[in-house]
């Protein structure tokens, strides 16, 4: 058969058939990992909690009636607005509670935990703050750590690490000398040692995991800028006479940044837990603020119940930690699977 | 070799100096007479505060503050410690050999666990146990420390009441500061048994069973996952398939040939294993009240008490360091690859 005829050439050329992103190799090898997706079941419900906090806790909400519900200019009569859609309350408890929705409301003042009844479905912990409520806000206030920490980390490491892995020289040894430092103190005791200076609250425990974290992406960023800075196309860029902040910004950055990205939001799950951790010690939010890993602290006083009855108030302890492990094992499996996905080895 | 060595040993001071001007920066957030508290002793001390202030420094610049607490820790002087009661330095001789006793019977499991596991789960790609392991490594990693701690503590302390709280118990511990009972090394395992004392070597181990499973469960996770994807590597690589052309049996291939060299990057990972484990210890010895120096950092940050706790940083920083090197060193001499000029 004669090899140049024109038949041929147009059976070679198939047309380019768009595949949607569900279909791409990626994708494809993604569905096939069922922890990945479980992952991600898991996480698109805590999500999902997240967002509905509101909604979901009305039942605690009007029963208690806790400034929550004054600062939402709700009385009395009009406190069940919370539960309809159709009114504002509703939809202003999603997207714009009052941050003293992050306090849980109390049943009581005692420092006994009180089992579940109606009025807390999950029981209350040490100082009759409701557990259920906790955990549902809880979620959110993992989230907005598990955010605020990586953006900032992301925003701070981004721009050393460019500057850094771009110039080489000096600046870059600096840079990365600071990061040794960094690196060579504990997390868990560097935060310890920022949050007892700063001060013990959520917004320093987050400064001091943000510390932490940029240096992390800083020194991943100049490795994957080392890396690109070598390929052709930005030599060939240099020849165009671009500059080197066009060439940053339009043609190196952009080639390394996307497996930053994904690792770093990969991340949260570990940041969540430093938040946890840090919270567990005392160091973290004010008392009676939404918060696993305070939750968690709350409960040792208990944990080990009553002379012969050890598991007596096992609520206390059982649902906190129950709930940071779901969350943080979501991200794992997720990430885990993600890693799977991206290695191009495998 | 030698230079190399050298060459990370004169980064000690790099990280020294790092550390400690970074804590004094930080200090600059707080009012001169916080920061005096880290030397008050007793309360009439804190009624002249300003005579501290004055003596130190103080209220001048930082880089005055910086000189003048560089002066006193090249004296021995780290300050006071609130939450013991004691000079910082004091404290520090106490705890670290409770500390690098744990951590240290923690590391050893840690390694054997993860290699093991990790190898049995590589040679086994997708059968039954790797899916096993693999499920329950990634379990393990997502527990929290203190999670896991608590759960171990309600269980076999509050529950089934096998193990105990602290050290020792208090007989003995009553009977190490009263009697006849000589502190050779400060590691209370091995003193128990240079002293002949059978029982209270029993004793402190019981103590130390409960914070060692916790730390060697979640740390030994990350050593499974990273053992297994280098074995898989190193089983693809050209010199195995050598070894296998040349007619030797697999399990020769397996030990001699692929598991060496799929150990290699292991051992860099000990030095991160080493950074996981004093984060490990400062949740696990505070949950389960064992006196070392984690439990004394969280007692001190709880109280604010920052001259323990920057010391602590300080102290566990260079440690860190210090294992780093010898990871790196090993590395060295492991892997004929590697030349440092």
């Amino acid at each position: 058969m004669d090899i140049s005829s024109p038949a041929v050439s147009a059976q070679t050329v198939t047309p380019k058939v768009k595949k949607g992103w569900w279909q791409s190799k990626a994708m494809r090898r993604f569905r096939r990992n069922p922890l990945g997706i479980i992952g991600f079941i898991i996480l698109l419900a805590f999500v999902f909690v997240a967002i509905f906090a509101g909604p979901l806790t009305s039942s605690q909400l009007i029963n208690y009636r806790n400034n929550c519900v004054r600062d939402l200019g709700l009385s009395r009569s009009t406190v069940t607005d919370l539960r309809n859609p159709v009114k504002p309350a509703f939809w202003r408890i999603i997207f714009a509670p009052p941050g003293s929705c992050f306090n849980m409301p109390r049943d009581g003042f005692s420092e006994i935990p009180k089992p579940p009844s109606e009025l807390s479905i999950l029981g209350t912990t040490s100082g009759g703050y409701d557990i259920y409520y906790g955990l549902i806000w809880g979620t959110r206030t993992a989230f907005y750590g598990g955010i605020i920490v990586t953006g900032f980390g992301l925003l701070v490491g981004i721009i050393i690490g460019s500057i850094s892995g771009y110039f080489g020289g000096w600046i870059d040894t600096l840079f990365m000398r600071i990061i040794d430092v960094i690196f060579a103190i504990p997390g868990l005791v560097l935060s310890m040692v920022i949050v007892t200076i700063l001060g013990q609250s959520l917004r320093n425990v987050i400064i001091a995991l943000s510390i932490f974290a940029w240096a992390g992406y800083a020194r991943f960023l100049r490795g994957e800028i080392l890396r690109v800075r070598e390929l052709d196309f930005v030599d060939g860029a240099k020849a165009l006479g671009a500059r080197s902040g066009r060439l940053i910004f339009r043609h190196v950055l952009p080639n390394s940044i996307g497996s930053l990205l994904i690792l770093a939001s990969l991340d949260i799950g570990t940041i969540v837990l430093g938040v946890a951790a840090l919270s567990f010690l005392g160091l973290g939010a004010p008392a009676g603020y939404a918060d696993w890993g305070q939750m968690v602290n709350f409960a040792r006083g208990w944990m080990l119940g009553l002379p012969g009855q050890p598991f007596a108030y096992w609520y206390v302890i059982f649902w906190p930690s129950f709930i940071i492990v779901l969350f943080v094992l979501g991200w794992n499996l997720l990430g885990d699977a993600v890693r799977d996905v991206m290695d191009v080895k495998s | 070799m030698f230079v190399f060595i050298i060459r990370r040993l004169l980064f000690l001071p790099v990280v020294f100096f790092g550390v400690t001007i970074f804590i004094v920066l930080l200090m600059q957030f707080l009012s001169p007479t916080q920061r005096a508290a880290t030397y008050v002793r007793s309360e009439a001390q804190l009624r002249n505060i300003d005579a501290i202030i004055d003596q130190y420094g103080l209220d001048k610049g930082p880089h005055v503050q910086y000189w003048n607490w560089l002066k006193q820790v090249l004296r021995g002087n780290w300050g006071f410690s609130k939450a013991t009661g004691e000079p910082v330095w004091d404290s520090f001789k106490r705890r670290f050999p409770a500390t690098f006793e744990l951590a240290l019977l923690s590391f050893i499991p840690t390694m054997l666990v993860g290699v093991w596991l990790g190898s049995i789960s590589a040679l086994n790609r997708d059968g039954i146990i790797d899916q096993i392991s693999r499920t329950t490594s990634i379990f393990l990693w997502s527990l929290p420390t203190f999670v896991l701690a608590i759960w171990l503590l309600v269980i076999f302390y509050g529950g089934l009441g096998w193990f105990g709280l602290g050290q020792v118990t208090t007989a003995h511990s009553l009977e190490i500061i009263r009697s006849n009972f000589h502190r050779y090394t400060g590691f209370l395992t091995l003193d128990s048994l240079l002293n002949g004392r059978f029982d209270i070597f029993l004793d402190v181990v019981n103590h130390m069973i409960l914070p060692i499973v916790t730390l060697v469960a979640i740390q030994s996770a990350q050593i499974v996952r990273i053992m297994r994807s280098s074995l898989l590597d190193t089983l693809t690589q050209d010199f195995v398939r050598t070894a296998r052309a040349k007619g030797l049996a697999e399990s020769i291939v397996n030990r001699k040939h692929a598991l060496r060299n799929a150990l290699i990057p292991i051992i860099t990972l000990g030095g991160f294993t080493i950074v996981g484990l004093l984060n490990g210890v400062v949740i696990t010895e505070t949950v389960f009240a064992y006196p070392g120096m984690g439990k004394w950092l969280a007692d001190a940050a709880v109280q604010l008490d920052t001259a323990s706790v920057m010391a602590g940083a300080v102290f566990t920083g260079l440690l860190v360091v210090i294992a780093n090197m010898f990871a790196d060193v090993l590395y060295a001499v492991i892997d004929p690859r590697i030349r440092y000029n």
